[in-house]
């Protein structure tokens, strides 16, 4: 097998003496979609944080593409031009355009030509469907437009990894799919992506593997026939089970929450 | 006939020093203005260091000029110090040291304000854009801030150009205490006190009143 593009060693993690996470390991290789799934406060956003650097690990290694990004403490901004990262909350830049949203990275962080970097900004909108947006202020956006700049701004960076966390879980529901699809697209097109999601349909169309944490530690890692259809452990069947409904005909069929990703 | 009170103020130099003695009270306020501003961002960045001696200290501080009046600050500073400590102050130094106090406490708290309503995750996304430290601030944290800062900041400004006033108190000749000298000269005139206070009023409104259009105009834009 190749070198994996992110290497995750046994690494822990704590808050005030409390261990989030507890000794996780994870590969990805390139091109491959990990999803990360597991009950609310297990540890998932802070995986994703140590990945780039917003939290530091207390013990385990992290690699990218065969060079330890944990425990350091200086220049930690070259690793996170490496890492794209979205997050749940839209956090774009609010006083500044999409455009320049998009412009601010790959101009001021990797120095490249402003010209060059915008035709390739405007062919990207062109491609999620907001290319007539592009000089708009982003409070005129509605929140699904925004995730869609996010993950341009993300991109526009040209990522060896793009970190994914909860991108769609404080959207409005008809606008869940739309961000999905650029994420389905993305993955597609070759990206390396490990995301968090609670999302199930999306999580099986998406990933190539899914993980599931919980307490700190990987309990089930597969790939998504098996983690959906036959779950291995009875705290995965038990966190799928929470996700569906019995009917109140009682005839034992059972309805998934989440349509998204269909 | 007699003239009708207004006229007074084209009489000789009458209108000029007026516009002098507002002059005084301008200067002394940009001059507060611009100390009061270097000083809060210190103000601002002691009360986010995390250290607790400093946090308190500019509770202290903050709380006193709050409670104090300035006037009694004034005459602390220009009568008490000077038999104190034997330093003769001027009226307009003794002004600028009691108003920077106060300038200084106000527009630290408003910068801290603004520094700590931005959302943390500006910074992280910012971060995670691979900025430096330093270009966060700069394209990021310091542009937001500012925009929060500036209306406020500005509606400080017209309170000091307003409180400057005061002065006249201790001393300094501004635009009030030129009003009541000239008043004095024409004590046979009985209207003459309506027309330059009438003529101060307006002055004064000339000067804040495009600083708050300013304000409004700026929040509007930036909400
Ligand atoms: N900065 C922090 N300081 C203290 N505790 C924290 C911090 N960040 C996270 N935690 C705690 O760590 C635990 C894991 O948090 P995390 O955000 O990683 O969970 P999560 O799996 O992403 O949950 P969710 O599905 O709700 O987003 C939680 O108990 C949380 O309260
Ligand atoms: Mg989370």
């Amino acid at each position: 097998m190749a070198e994996p593009i992110l290497r995750v060693r046994e690494i822990h993690k704590s808050f005030d003496s409390t261990g989030v996470l507890r000794g996780v390991s994870l590969d990805i290789q390139e091109g491959e979609v990990i999803v990360i799934v597991g009950p609310s406060g297990c540890g998932k956003s802070t995986l994703l944080r140590c990945i780039n650097g917003l939290e530091t690990v207390d013990s385990g290694e992290i690699w990218l593409r065969g060079e330890k990004i944990s425990g350091r403490t200086r220049d930690l901004y070259r690793v996170r031009q490496k890492i794209g990262m979205v997050f749940q909350s839209y956090d774009l830049f609010p006083h500044m355009k999409v455009m320049d949203n998009l412009l601010l990275g790959p101009t001021k962080a990797l120095g490249r030509p402003r010209q060059e970097v915008e035709a390739e900004a405007l062919r990207m909108l062109e491609r999620v469907g907001l290319r007539e947006k592009a000089y708009a202020l982003p409070r005129t956006l509605s929140g699904g437009q925004k995730q869609r700049v996010a993950l341009v701004r993300a991109m526009l960076m040209q990522p060896d990894i793009l970190l994914l966390d909860e991108i769609t879980a404080a959207l409005d529901p008809e606008m869940v799919s739309e961000v999905l699809n650029v994420v389905i697209d993305l993955a597609r097109g070759g990206m390396t992506m490990a995301i968090v999601t609670h999302e199930m349909r999306f999580a099986e169309a998406v990933a190539d593997r899914v993980l599931f944490l919980e307490d700190g530690h990987v309990v089930e890692e597969g790939t998504p026939e098996v983690f959906f259809h036959h779950p291995q452990t009875e705290r995965a069947q038990q966190f799928l089970r929470s996700f569906t409904y019995a009917s109140k005909r009682d005839k034992g069929e059972e309805q998934p929450k989440n349509n998204a990703g269909d | 006939m007699q003239d009708l009170g207004i006229s007074i103020l084209f009489k000789g130099i009458n209108f000029q020093r007026l516009l002098g003695g507002l002059w005084v009270t301008l200067r002394l306020a940009l001059l507060t203005i611009g100390l009061s501003t270097v000083l809060g961002l210190l103000f601002a960045l002691l009360m986010l260091s995390g250290r607790r001696w400093a946090k308190f200290f500019c509770r202290a501080w903050l709380e006193i000029v709050r409670f104090m009046p300035q006037l009694v600050l004034l005459y602390l500073v220009y009568f008490g110090f000077a038999r104190l400590f034997g330093w003769d102050l001027n009226g307009e130094v003794s002004a600028l040291i009691v108003f920077t106090f106060w300038g200084a406490a106000e527009m630290g708290d408003l910068i801290r304000g603004a520094l700590t309503s931005i959302p943390r995750h500006q910074t992280e996304s910012a971060e995670a854009l691979g900025l430096t430290r330093g270009q966060v601030y700069q394209y990021v944290l310091i542009p937001q801030t500012v925009r929060r800062l500036l209306p406020q900041a500005i509606n400080l400004s017209t309170r000091i150009i307003k409180t400057t006033a005061l002065v006249k108190m201790i001393n300094v000749t501004e635009v009030l205490k030129v009003g009541q000298q000239i008043i004095g000269q024409f004590y046979r005139q009985p209207d003459a006190a309506f027309w330059v206070y009438f003529v101060i009023f307006l002055l004064y409104f000339l000067v804040c009143w495009p600083f708050s259009l300013l304000a409004r105009r700026l929040e509007k834009r930036w909400a």
